[in-house]
């Protein structure tokens, strides 16, 4: 080192330490002499404190705490001479940190290097600050940085300096930096030539841009040439190639500040760009050399990133999937790990999804990579793209990783695998299956929340307690199981095993005999909940065993005197109450249901997963947003909003005839208009990019007559946009509101409202009786809609929560607003979201029915004759089965009445009735008061006469079986017709709910006859 | 598209945080586990360095040469090269380009190489202050400010020269 004696010497002895001890004596020797020589030698000459300071950075890297001597490399920073200048920056950097006081006390000498006229002196400036500057600097300094970074006069290798160093000044007080002044600045800074200074100044972009892009566009058409500029390898200095690459750390770079520009507008920029991309794409081979290889992929992962943010053409799309299912596949590890990275992110991408999933088999190969990087990947990835389709396969694939697994990442797997296992479980048997081995194969690393969550749907679903309580009882069998599966099932056992009590082997007592078995096994806290089983299992003995009793009393005997108190109480309590019978059975009653919510699992893996946006569980539950979220829109404004529209009625209620006919003309009329209009469907196009499928606005169809029948507020319909202010203001809706409706009653996403500012969306996902609906809130226009209003005007039969709508929607945002749906029993009536906003002076407002209708809390289901006959037979007749002949019946053909009944998720089981002319069909409804419940139709069609049929209807709920009919019967009558003329619908009239009409039968009716053969 | 700006969103509101700042952190260890450099772009106490050097250097230690270059480790990632005996560490945003690390860190060795011919880990370690300079040539505040070797090297050069 050179004239440095002493700090060699030093190192040496540090190097020569046999143990840590002996470094550590070192050391302290060393400090104690470094202060004293502070302490006592004022006079110490530039060059020994220079010696002093290395040494103490050196200890301080070390790993020793340096808690003096600041104040002296402080100092050095106004040395005259370089050499001790330099280690006064370099080193006053690494000790102190922006909050240290001694660095106020250099902000003057600092700054007096920048301002100077040394530029050697600049750049050391210049990088201290740049590396731990604080608010004080950014305020005291930022003018005289920015003035260096877009001098002329200034050499390169102070002006990347400068704008790195304005970078973290920015940072610190993001008010130093105005778009509006420096906008035009960066753009002439991106011309320049010089790589360094580009490289950095590219870094001070990608923060501008992401703070206020569009402050920046003027910079974007720069960036692109840069990248031009590179790829095409023009005017790059030898110096700036790295294994012949035109820089890769600037490609790079500025292919990532082109990622926080939502678009790009400008056709020939847009075109430019994508021959670069595609020449990266396509050129970008494997080559020998790794350094090389490392490179050119560097880039051309960049290139990937910024084609699937560009959402490019589908044909580049497809190439990128391509290559990415190349790379998962290769034999290079650091290419297989960053494949599997980029899909988790394609997996954000709408239609990625089913490309990725033929790469399953190969992901699912690296889950048993040797290598535990690649492996998170892979089950990051296997987590990210599973859903109903695959969720069977992938949980069983964790299952079976999980008992090779190494421990560090098993309590994740298992987590992710419950968590999988619940959402997307075909059946809840199937869930009970998977916890229940989770627990057998890593009982250790199972969480509490997973076994208690497995509870609590068991409790909830009677269905699932003699299934639950079966498996349970297999798993007692197995010789040594872990203390959670004794838990679980000590407490299914206790509330669920009397549903078993006729099979072998599940009698009380015997229970009670493998249970116990379990006992000495278990650790204190499990013997309370073993004690509570036994006092269910004692209840529930039918008859009552007195040799049971016996036992059981015994083990509550021993432990009235267990040193742990909730042993002890529980044990005293069961004894007392067993001996009173009758007050037994209250205090043991069977737990109530637990009230629905939100898996606290899920909850769990947001907590855990530290590694943020690159967890594709944290991108699904945020997916979720439990509050609505502002976004800006990414598409281009090209075209001036729709002009007002006068309106040519007015929302009077007329009769049923005049009101089908005058409404159906000026919508006519509106559809024309729309087509003139090239942006007006430009949110439909922003919906349809989100995932959501816009219903195809088929403007040649005929909306449906309305029916005040239908027991539906007339001012829900198209008509109903009543605006608050002047009637010539008045804002009309874009296509007909009632069909969005009626579409969107059979499908889960599209657009429930347009008008010419404002588009709402809808997407929804339903599970049992919940529901999710996410309305989406699309301001068309480039001006902000304001007083934004949304209730919800519930029906009784549902309980609905909206999350907060913000008040104001930015010009061109689209904001998420998430709707909580819970079915309480069944009933046709619908919700009605009264919506309303500002657009300048002007209010409107518009009740729309949310399409939260019955025929969503159905689920298929397919029966055999098995299955069905003795279901039919026993639902002997009203209230629970109930026939009626409708007429007036839209003609249909067998096949398109299949089709209508499935797609309102009523399945048609073929081939089970022996008429060919007839339909049988069945469903499962969700409620929470009728929980799911089987329900049963029949169709008799009569083939001479299309326009009328009998229909059956059968269920264990009678109001269901009725508001069931009723919702088939509107169906088969009301659906949108082909011509207008077909319209004579005939009314049908309600019923009063609570009583469900007996329609009569008629005895004589040969079809009556047949449907008491069924 | 949609979700995909909303991750861009996300990242606008991490970057106003200020915590989005690239490369966090360089570490040159030896197989023995001993630092010989350690140059951090955000602030950590000491106790939280040790902590995170030893955790890291287990961590990588234990690799063989078959498996990637990338580990994950807390909310970093860390992308790692072995020369010899010295281990090159980098602690990077999650999101940061891995491969364009990797090449950085040869691009820092081949620097390194050019100047000190050959460098090994005693020019690192009895040069401390020379691999500083480089280093504080090559990046600033986490980002990258040059990767023309000449340029990094003249400012050392010429202070060679003055000696």
């Amino acid at each position: 080192m050179s004239g440095m004696r002493g700090l060699s010497v030093f190192i040496s002895d540090i190097r020569n330490c046999q143990n840590k001890e002996a470094e550590r004596l070192r050391v302290d020797k060393e400090l104690g002499n470094i202060r004293t020589c502070f302490k006592n030698d004022k006079g110490l000459t530039p060059y020994k404190k220079k010696k002093y300071v290395w040494k103490m950075l050196y200890i301080h890297m070390l790993g020793y705490d340096v808690d003096f001597g600041h104040m002296e490399a402080v100092s050095l920073i106004s040395a005259p001479k370089y050499p001790e200048k330099q280690v006064g920056y370099i080193v006053t950097s690494c000790l102190l940190n922006e909050n240290h006081d001694f660095l106020r006390l250099a902000i003057n000498a600092v700054r007096n290097d920048i301002i100077g006229r040394n530029e050697t002196y600049q750049c050391l400036a210049l990088t201290l600050v740049g590396n731990i500057g604080g608010r004080e600097f950014a305020e005291s300094l930022a003018p005289d940085v920015q003035k260096l970074l877009i001098s002329s006069s200034c050499r390169p290798l102070v002006r990347k300096k400068a704008a790195l160093c304005l970078l973290r000044l920015f940072r610190k007080n993001p008010d130093v930096v105005n778009a509006d002044g420096w906008a035009d600045r960066m753009a002439q800074l991106l011309d320049e030539r010089d790589l360094g200074v580009l490289t950095s100044s590219m870094s001070l972009l990608v923060s501008l841009v992401s703070n206020d892009y569009e402050g920046y566009s003027s910079c974007l058409p720069k960036c692109v040439k840069i990248l031009e500029r590179l790829a095409r390898n023009q005017d790059v200095p030898q110096e700036y190639t790295y294994y012949g690459i035109p820089s890769p750390w600037l490609q790079v770079k500025t292919m990532r500040a082109l990622q926080y520009f939502p678009t790009i507008e400008d056709p020939s920029t847009r075109r430019s760009l994508f021959e670069v991309l595609q020449r990266i794409l396509m050129g970008t081979d494997v080559v020998k050399n790794v350094n090389k290889n490392n490179a050119s992929h560097a880039v051309l992962f960049e290139a990937l990133s910024l084609v699937m943010h560009l959402n490019a053409e589908k044909e580049m799309m497809s190439q990128c999937v391509a290559l990415l299912g190349k790379f998962i596949s290769v034999r290079e590890p650091n290419i297989r790990y960053l494949g599997l990275e980029n899909m988790t992110r394609m997996l954000m991408i709408t239609d990625a999804q089913d490309i990725i999933k033929k790469h399953q088999p190969q992901i699912i190969t690296s889950l048993k990579d040797p290598d535990i990087s690649i492996r998170r990947r892979a089950l990051d990835l296997l987590y990210g793209m599973c859903d109903v389709s695959n969720a069977k396969g992938i949980v069983e694939e964790l299952l079976q990783y999980l008992s090779t697994a190494e421990f560090s990442m098993r309590e994740e797997l298992s987590l992710k695998a419950a968590i999988l296992a619940e959402k997307f479980a075909p059946d809840l048997s199937w869930y009970v299956d998977v916890i229940l081995q989770l627990i057998d194969n890593a009982g250790d690393f199972v969480s509490d929340d997973i076994w208690f969550r497995v509870v609590q749907f068991v409790t909830n679903n009677e269905d699932l307690q003699p299934y639950a309580a079966s498996k349970v009882r297999e798993y007692m069998d197995k010789i040594a199981i872990h203390e959670t599966m004794v838990k679980v099932s000590a407490y299914i056992l206790g509330e669920y095993g009397h549903l078993l009590a006729r099979r072998p082997g599940c009698s009380a007592r015997e229970l009670f005999g493998i249970l116990h078995e379990k006992l000495p096994t278990v650790s204190s806290p499990t013997i309370p909940l073993l004690l509570s089983t036994y006092a269910k299992l004692l209840m529930h003995a039918q008859p009552p065993d007195i040799e049971l009793q016996k036992q059981i009393w015994n083990v509550f005997k021993k432990y009235e005197s267990s040193i742990d108190v909730e042993i002890q109480q529980r044990a005293v309590e069961y004894f007392e109450l067993s001996k009173k019978g009758a007050a037994l059975m209250d205090v043991l009653a069977e737990m109530p249901k637990f009230p629905e919510r939100q898996s606290s699992l899920i909850k769990k893996v947001e907590d855990v997963e530290d590694t943020a946006d690159q967890s594709a569980i944290k991108l699904r539950a945020q997916q979720l947003p439990s509050n609505a979220l502002v976004l800006a829109d990414p598409q281009p404004v090209n075209g001036t909003p729709p002009p007002l529209k006068v309106p040519s009625i007015s929302g009077i209620k007329l009769d049923h005839e005049s009101a089908s006919q005058t409404q159906s003309q000026p919508n006519g009329d509106l559809s024309k208009a729309q087509s003139q209009i090239p942006s007006a469907d430009l949110v439909g196009e922003m919906v349809d990019s989100l995932a959501i499928e816009a219903p195809p606005v088929d403007m040649g169809s005929h909306q449906r007559v309305y029916r005040e029948e239908d027991g539906i507020p007339d001012e829900v319909d198209g008509t109903a946009i009543v605006p608050i202010g002047d009637q010539a203001n008045k804002v009309e809706p874009i296509g007909n509101i009632t069909e969005r409706f009626n579409a969107l009653c059979l499908k889960d996403s599209g657009v429930l409202y347009e008008d010419p500012y404002i588009q709402i969306g809808v997407k929804a996902e339903w599970r049992g009786h919940h529901g999710r609906l996410v309305l989406f809130l699309g301001n068309k226009v480039t001006s902000p809609l304001t007083s934004v209003q949304a209730l919800i005007l519930p029906p009784a039969h549902l309980k609905l929560e909206l999350s907060l709508v913000p008040d104001t929607i930015p010009p061109r945002a689209q904001v998420q607003c998430p709707l909580e749906v819970m079915n309480i029993r069944p009933s046709r009536d619908v919700a009605v979201l009264d919506f309303s906003y500002k657009f300048g002076t002007s209010m409107v407002s518009a009740k729309l029915r949310l399409p939260a209708v019955l025929n969503k809390f159905l689920q298929p289901l397919q029966l055999t004759s098995e299955e069905f006959f003795p279901q039919w037979r026993s639902l002997s007749g009203p209230p629970l089965k109930l026939q009626e002949v409708v007429r007036g019946v839209r003609p249909l053909s067998l096949p398109e009445m299949e089709n209508l009944f499935n797609s309102f998720r009523v399945t048609i089981c073929p081939g089970l009735d022996p008429n060919p002319n007839n339909l049988v069909a069945s469903t499962t409804f969700y409620s929470e008061n009728t929980r799911p419940m089987l329900c049963l139709a029949r169709i008799e069609t009569d083939p001479a006469d299309r326009t009328q049929l009998r229909l059956t209807v059968a269920s264990g709920d009678s109001t269901l079986t009725f508001e069931l009919k009723e919702f088939i019967k509107e169906q088969l009558i009301a659906i949108p017709m082909g011509s207008r003329a077909l319209v004579p619908a005939v009314p049908v009239p309600a019923a009063p709910l609570a009583q469900p009409p007996s329609p009569a039968v008629d005895a004589n009716d040969p079809g009556a006859m047949l449907a008491g053969l069924l | 598209m949609y979700v995909y700006s909303r991750r861009r969103r996300r990242k606008i509101e991490r970057s106003e945080r200020g915590r989005k700042m690239g490369i966090r952190f360089i570490l040159m260890v030896n197989k023995q586990g001993q630092t010989r450099l350690a140059q951090y772009y955000e602030w950590l106490t000491l106790e939280e360095r040790r902590a995170l050097e030893g955790e890291i250097v287990r961590k990588c230690l234990a690799r063989n040469d078959q498996q990637c270059s990338f580990v994950e480790h807390r909310n970093y990632k860390i992308v790692y090269r072995r020369y010899a005996s010295l281990f090159f560490m980098v602690g990077v945003d999650d999101d940061e380009n891995e491969l364009a690390i990797l090449e950085f860190i040869h691009l820092l060795v081949e620097t390194m190489d050019k100047h000190f011919g050959n460098v090994c880990e005693l020019d690192i370690m009895f040069h401390l202050e020379k691999a500083h300079f480089m280093l504080e040539e090559m990046v600033m505040n986490g980002c990258i400010v040059e990767t023309s070797k000449a340029n990094i090297l003249s400012p050392i050069q010429l202070m060679d020269k003055a000696h």
